[in-house]
């Protein structure tokens, strides 16, 4: 139902061709950071969804083809990157949060 | 209710972790972020094992409950406060149903688990155990769940607030962009609903907007007439509801928890859809 999906970054089991999937690693001082929000924003700035680093820093979202932003927040630092998802793809981006 | 009554801050429950008749519970859509770390003393609630009936879609029944806040430790004259991951979603669910039974004294922890996390305050993997309670619950207060034939019923005549993403809204998407999206259902929204994301209620690090804030937010809603909010699954307008409920004290609001997995399977409702 609305488990969050496991934060590795396998694909298997999903139908890639139909997603347009937007992951990655968020970072500090170059070391995965577990236990941070990643917060995804549509092109309007409108909130679409949150998840929480895995164990590996890992994240991942199902979006749309389209412009988004990802809003990375640990404690004392919020971090925006801009991203674009692709259908059939999985876009990978690295968030460094600053120590 | 207001927010003095339902609202709590995490300098209050750090004040009343000894309090032997605060109980914290915490509910995740992440059933095992709390064997990560808990707030001490805090006893786990698994929304989907332990809330929702075992076979069938509907929820544990009145007897299913009372056995199973007595298993927690939970008493009738216990101060509940519930927390969670994704901005208290499932907590706010779980306000909801403890509502429904009946619970005297429930209230959310402002910003949930992630505030807490982010402000650097201590979790533990401690095990947490209570002495087993013998709790009594109420019938369920249906003034506060909607049912589909109801949620029909209101098109054009209540007010009907989707909290989904645009996205969802719109139908461009059918769940919240971290699920995969492959689902039974079409896509849209109910005919005459408006389109308020949950997601406005809440700052980023997760606690509610101010009550100016709130009622600005909500202005679309005609205060006069009854109100019924709906997302996915239930939960994230359970986290509306508590907002226009609890927070605001509008009376007569309804949390369509069948929401949108149950209106768009349905055969021969009218559904709108804009892309």
């Amino acid at each position: 139902m609305c488990g969050a999906p496991a934060q590795e970054l396998s694909l298997e089991g999903i139908d890639v061709g139909k997603e347009s999937v937007v992951q990655g690693t968020v970072t500090k001082g170059g070391s995965p950071l577990p236990g941070a929000y990643v917060r995804l924003l549509d092109a309007t700035g409108e909130f679409t969804a949150e998840v929480v680093t895995s164990a590996t820093g890992n994240f991942r979202f199902f979006a749309a083809p389209g412009e988004w932003t990802l809003r990375t927040l640990a404690p004392g630092a919020s971090v925006d990157t801009s991203v674009t998802a692709v259908q059939g793809e999985a876009v990978n981006a690295t968030v460094e949060v600053p120590s | 209710m207001s927010r003095e009554n339902a609202l709590v801050d995490a300098d209050w429950v750090e004040a009343h972790l000894d309090d032997p008749k605060v109980v914290l519970v915490e509910v995740d859509e992440d059933v095992s972020a709390y064997d990560t770390g808990h707030i001490s003393g805090a006893v786990r609630l698994d929304w989907k094992t332990e809330l929702q009936a075992p076979v069938g879609r509907d929820f544990v029944n009145k007897q299913q409950f009372e056995e199973l806040l007595s298993q927690k430790g939970i008493s009738n004259d216990d101060t509940v406060v519930l927390y969670g991951g994704n901005n208290n979603w499932f907590a706010a669910y779980a306000y909801w149903y403890f509502k429904l039974y009946g619970h005297g004294d429930v209230k959310l922890l402002d910003g949930g688990r992630k505030k807490w996390e982010l402000d650097g305050r201590a979790l533990t993997t401690d095990e947490t155990s209570r002495e087993k309670t013998s709790y009594t619950a109420q019938g369920q207060d249906t003034s506060i769940r909607a049912f589909r034939d109801e949620t029909i019923a209101a098109i054009g005549s209540k007010n009907l607030v989707d909290v989904r993403s645009p996205d969802e809204f719109s139908g461009k998407i059918s769940a919240p962009a971290h699920l995969p999206q492959e689902q039974a259902q079409v896509n849209g929204h109910i005919p005459t609903a408006i389109n308020v994301p949950w997601s406005k209620a809440a700052n980023d690090d997760g606690t509610f907007r101010s009550d100016e804030e709130l009622r600005e937010l909500y202005k679309g809603l005609d205060t006069s007439k009854d109100t019924i909010a709906y997302c996915r699954i239930g939960e994230r307008s359970s986290h509306t509801w508590f907002a226009l409920h609890e927070l605001l004290g509008e009376k007569n609001v309804k949390n369509y928890d069948g929401s949108w997995t149950e209106y768009g399977s349905l055969v021969g409702v009218p559904v709108e859809k804009d892309v």
